[in-house]
């Protein structure tokens, strides 16, 4: 169960530029560091990042071993209805999270 | 206590931060660059959150046979554990000896769960120091007036004047002469414990002050003391009786 | 004499490259701009000039401008790191500004290239120099 540490408003005002940041806890082992014993540490990162209201895309990222650990991800969404925010993450070795939060919208 | 007083107090807190005081000592913030402090400023963008969140919920886990929490006895950690990080290291009783925040910490599990913390639970003890500090963050650097606490503080004030390692440096060869100036690159800093634990950007994680401190040494091209050895106390003890008056930022970032 | 040549030539041709070139940065770009040529402008890279350490760099691209419904997608490259791209961002009908803001690693002091691939096809960079030092006291 990854830790994330997500920022959004519970509320909006319709037509609004609503700003979303993320934080997810993970390690993002780029594959390129040398273990103590000399070998190449296998990578293991996130690789997409999407997210969605009320099933309509907002953004979807993909990300490659130069971001940093601990992945962070700020964007802006357009409030034009009330309902639930989608965050999912995917990457190496199937990893797979997701979050919900719900905003309304007056 | 109010959800918008506590944030207030927060904003002061990380606000006061930022100010150096009259006799010269400034945290290790001050030493950053605007973004890795924009990074700490911010809880929203601050690594180190995610540990405390982390610590959050072990608190109220109920562990071990009987299915005790640190909540159990400690109730509400924003009322039992304000102030507490600020006054560590502290004397234990117990031990007859000064701990620091984490091995009270353990101490305290080890109390819930008798049999010995596994090494994979250090994780937890991490995020629960990190939980822990943060209910001190913005509240000043309090090291006891404990009598019992002098001698291992007078060693560790020797120890940081102490030359090490291959290359033949003191802590305050680097933290008192060169503090401000600059070593390949990187602003030297006073070495405050203000933060701890940090999340470092070279660790790409939250670590203790006996990390930072190992690193130092590894610096110096000097051998790490033991891992139980008293010196990683005795010096946790002068830092922090030099920090004494300085504000808690828990968690902090740092590079 | 014959055999190891060709023994050698064997294990030129199996090691990884240990950094990538600005070639191979070319070549990423391509694969984002579809061989369309790059002009400079409109899209902005925020990030400092001197980074405290090269594991957490903070990166802004946004557009500033150009109306949001313009806009289509973002990347940002690198030179020296092993891997040339950093990310790439795609909007869809519920995106406002057409911003992102991340943290990255940079291996070395280095160029990065942001690029802005805009709904007309047209593609835009912007190129910063940053300056990357390493820690002074490591583990």
């Amino acid at each position: 169960m990854a830790r994330t540490l997500i920022t959004a408003p519970s509320s909006a005002r319709r037509g609004e530029a609503v700003t979303l940041r993320v934080l997810l806890q993970h390690p993002m082992e780029s594959g390129f560091r040398v273990g103590a014993d000399g070998g190449l540490l296998p990578r293991d990162i996130v690789r997409r990042f999407s997210c969605s209201w009320n099933g309509e895309r907002v953004i979807a990222v993909e990300l490659f071993p130069a971001i940093a650990a601990n992945p962070y991800l700020e964007f802006s969404a357009l409030a034009l209805d009330g309902g639930t925010l989608d965050f999912v993450w995917e990457g190496d070795h199937g990893f797979q999270h997701r979050e919900q939060r719900s905003i309304s919208v007056a | 206590m109010k959800a918008w007083a506590l944030a207030l107090l927060a904003l002061v807190g990380l606000a006061a931060m930022a100010q150096p005081l009259p006799d010269g000592r400034r945290s290790g913030f001050e030493f950053m660059g605007e973004s890795t402090q924009a990074m700490q400023r911010d809880d929203a963008l601050n690594p180190g959150m995610l540990w405390v969140l982390e610590g959050e919920s072990a608190w109220s886990q109920p562990v071990g046979a009987e299915g005790r929490s640190c909540a159990g006895c400690h109730g509400d950690a924003r009322r039992s554990m304000r102030g507490v990080a600020a006054r560590y290291p502290a004397f234990d009783a117990a031990l007859q000896r000064p701990v620091d925040l984490r091995q009270r910490i353990a101490g305290c599990r080890q109390k819930l769960q008798p049999q010995a913390i596994a090494p994979g639970d250090e994780p937890l003890g991490l995020a629960l120091e990190a939980f822990v500090a943060f209910q001190s963050r913005g509240l000043p650097m309090a090291p006891p007036a404990d009598p019992r606490l002098a001698p291992a503080r007078e060693r560790g004030r020797q120890l940081f004047q102490q030359r090490l390692g291959q290359l033949d440096l003191a802590c305050s060869d680097c933290h008192e002469a060169m503090a401000g100036r600059r070593l390949g690159g990187s602003p030297i800093p006073q070495a405050h414990p203000t933060g701890y634990p940090i999340y470092r950007l070279e660790w790409q994680g939250l670590g203790s002050l006996k990390r930072r401190l190992r690193a130092c040494l590894s610096g110096v091209r000097a051998e790490p003391f033991a891992w139980g050895a008293p010196q990683w106390i005795e010096l946790e003890l002068y830092l922090a009786w030099r920090a004494r008056g300085m504000l808690l930022e828990s968690p902090a970032v740092r590079p | 004499m014959k055999r190891r040549d060709l023994v050698m030539a064997a294990g030129i041709v199996l090691l990884p490259p240990a950094r990538a070139t600005p070639e191979a940065m070319a070549a990423a770009i391509r694969s984002f701009t579809g061989g369309v040529p790059l002009r400079e402008g409109k899209v902005q890279l925020d990030v400092a000039p001197l980074v405290d350490n090269g594991n957490t760099v903070p990166v802004t691209i946004s557009v500033p401008g150009v109306p949001a419904a313009e806009v289509a997608a973002l990347a940002l490259f690198n030179e020296r790191n092993p891997h040339s791209d950093v990310l790439r961002v795609d909007f869809g009908p519920r995106a406002a500004a057409r911003s992102v803001s991340t943290r990255i690693r940079l291996a070395t002091s280095q160029q990065l290239v942001a690029v802005a691939r805009l709904a007309d096809g047209s593609c835009w960079s912007q190129r910063v120099d940053v300056v990357v030092t390493l820690a002074a006291c490591i583990e």
